[in-house]
């Protein structure tokens, strides 16, 4: 193919999304579920030549590793271990509350216990990038209940810690032995690559702490993929690679790189987005249409009451109980990255979890901005919020 | 004397607010990229931001010049920097000093100052007593204890700003 006709395909895809992106900010929600739909429509519509294919596919791969970078970049702080400390009764609500649903259904449908186990981490896990769009956009980071939102958020990340790498292990699957292997590895890795940053985190820190933003840049991103494929070589997910990379990076350089590789991620994270769009079986949709759609409303009550009952705790009155739900409903990113991970397992996992992504992502944050006119009724209805929830 | 409520924000920075006597709550959000964020609270929704008015690092330093407040006297509410002749202050410290990844030793504070540093607090977490191989980091902030004026010297010290000493300064005479 012509470079010509790659950059002009690739191109006009990414204006699409860039297009797509100032609606969603016009509109008041996130351009994570419109870049799903992006992809599905250059899938119907448009036919892509096979160089531009190949861009997006590895690009969507980098977005993924770049995604569990970030996440990783964010943990080896102190605010986690108190985070973990202060907020850990509300962390055991939300897991309760919204992974079995996911699990439940997952077995209801028929899927492996693995697919249900995905199934479950896509349910439970709250989209912080929508969350904290929600918060600044709307101007609600000085808000009392905002410290709860943010601290579920932060706890689901630790969850994500330990259960993505596990869940890579199972997914490699194979023979008892073989799975016990992979699981032993999984967590040897991540239990090494967490003590070695807690004890020699600032050594590499130090080492990759270069004064140059463009040596960092460079010294940065290197690293990742080069773990990311070590990883990948040795069957364990090239994104969990990244992961540990993330969490083995702590101080001033964490805070630099994440400055630098943000642009970068949210440029392939898109792109990602796109290749998700792109992979879905679409005509396995209507099939999951209904289990999706009850999906999506049995955990936006469980999550609603996850945020009500932390805020409740922090001393918030009613508004700020409904702004909290509310505010956790939608999930995005690691949702699609979880149903991802699972596509080849369980097929309609990816359909499923677009439609599940769409449907919270979008009423999340519609309803996050209806509170003077909401939160009134439910008052009346709950006097007291109930008892034992 | 105000009550100020330190909040972490994972993710975001930390809040300080207070409940002010004109009925609002009133607060300061430091965002980890160095914006600061001041905003007031709803009177019939205590919970909620009415206004919230982001400033840069600079246009914060401005606003807190107007307000009357000064890098000395920003937090002298606690007893302990009653003490007659001793003055106590937490000093912001970013990558525009000149000190900025270097070992605390080569600030050489207590010589030019009269001021010691006595404790660093980073990522939240004080580090009482740091040795002199610390490396500063932009983001810490130095807890500084001396006579007023050396307190207000280590300040201008640590921004790089000349530093005028007392006459009988020994160091005078190695200056010039």
């Amino acid at each position: 193919m012509p470079l010509g006709q790659l950059f002009l395909e690739l191109g006009t895809v990414i204006l699409v999304l860039a297009l797509v992106g100032r609606l969603a900010g016009r509109i008041g929600i996130t351009p994570i579920p419109l870049y799903l739909l992006a992809g599905i429509v250059v899938q119907v519509v448009m036919h892509l030549g096979e160089a531009p294919e190949h861009f997006i596919h590895t690009g969507g791969e980098i977005g993924a590793v770049l995604l569990l970078f970030t996440l990783g970049l964010e943990y080896t702080s102190d605010e986690l271990r108190s985070n973990l400390k202060a907020n850990s009764r509300i962390g055991v609500l939300d897991f309760a509350l919204n992974f079995t649903p996911g699990l439940l259904a997952g077995l209801l449908l028929g899927f492996p216990a693995l697919g249900a186990v995905l199934l479950g981490g896509v349910t439970y896990l709250t989209s912080s990038g929508i969350a904290s769009k929600i918060l600044a956009d709307l101007g609600r980071l000085g808000n009392r209940e905002t410290p709860t939102i943010l601290a579920v958020c932060v706890l689901e990340d630790v969850v994500m810690a330990v259960y993505l790498p596990v869940v890579a292990a199972l997914l490699l699957g194979g023979t008892l032995l073989a799975v016990g292997l992979n699981l032993f590895v999984a967590l040897a890795a991540f239990g090494a690559a967490f003590f070695l940053a807690m004890r020699y985190g600032h050594v590499l820190s130090r080492v990759m702490n270069v004064g140059s933003n463009e040596a960092l840049l460079l010294g940065v991103l290197g690293l990742v993929l080069v773990v990311a494929g070590v990883a990948d070589l040795l069957k364990v997910s090239a994104a969990i690679g990244a992961f540990l990379v993330g969490i083995a990076l702590s101080g001033e350089v964490a805070e630099r790189a994440r400055h630098q590789i943000e642009p970068l991620r949210d440029l392939f994270a898109a792109v990602f987005f796109v290749l998700f769009g792109l992979q879905l079986e679409l005509d396995r949709v209507p099939d999951v249409l209904v289990p999706a759609l009850l999906l999506a409303l049995v955990t936006s009550l469980t999550k609603f009451w996850v945020g009500w009952q932390g805020a409740a705790r922090a001393g918030v009155q009613t508004r700020g109980r409904f702004r909290a739900g509310t505010t956790l409903i939608p999930r995005g990113e690691f949702s699609i990255l979880i149903a991802g991970l699972g596509l080849t397992t369980v097929p309609t996992l990816g359909p499923l979890a677009a439609v599940y992504v769409l449907v919270t992502a979008i009423i999340g944050p519609v309803l996050a901005r209806f509170d003077g006119q909401l939160a009134p009724l439910l008052e009346r209805k709950k006097p007291q919020p109930a008892q034992g929830g | 004397m105000v009550k100020l409520d330190e909040t972490p924000l994972p993710g975001v920075g930390m809040r300080y607010d207070f409940d002010g006597r004109y009925g609002k709550r009133i607060g300061v959000i430091t965002h980890r990229d160095g914006r600061r964020e001041l905003f007031v609270s709803r009177k019939d929704d205590p919970d909620a931001t009415e206004k919230s008015l982001v400033l840069t690092e600079e246009e914060s330093a401005v606003v807190a010049d107007l307000m009357g407040g000064s890098t000395v006297t920003r937090r002298v509410a606690d007893s302990m920097q009653d003490i007659e002749g001793l003055a106590m202050d937490w000093l912001p410290f970013d990558a525009r000093s000149p000190f900025h990844g270097m070992p605390l030793g080569q600030t050489m504070m207590r010589t030019r100052t009269g001021a010691s540093i006595v404790a660093i607090i980073r990522d939240g977490t004080p580090i009482p007593a740091p040795g002199p191989d610390m490396r500063l980091q932009a983001g810490d902030t130095i807890v500084v204890v001396g006579t007023a004026n050396g307190v207000k010297r280590a300040a201008k010290l640590l921004n790089g700003e000349p530093i005028e000493l007392p006459e009988d300064h020994p160091l005078n005479a190695a200056n010039r």
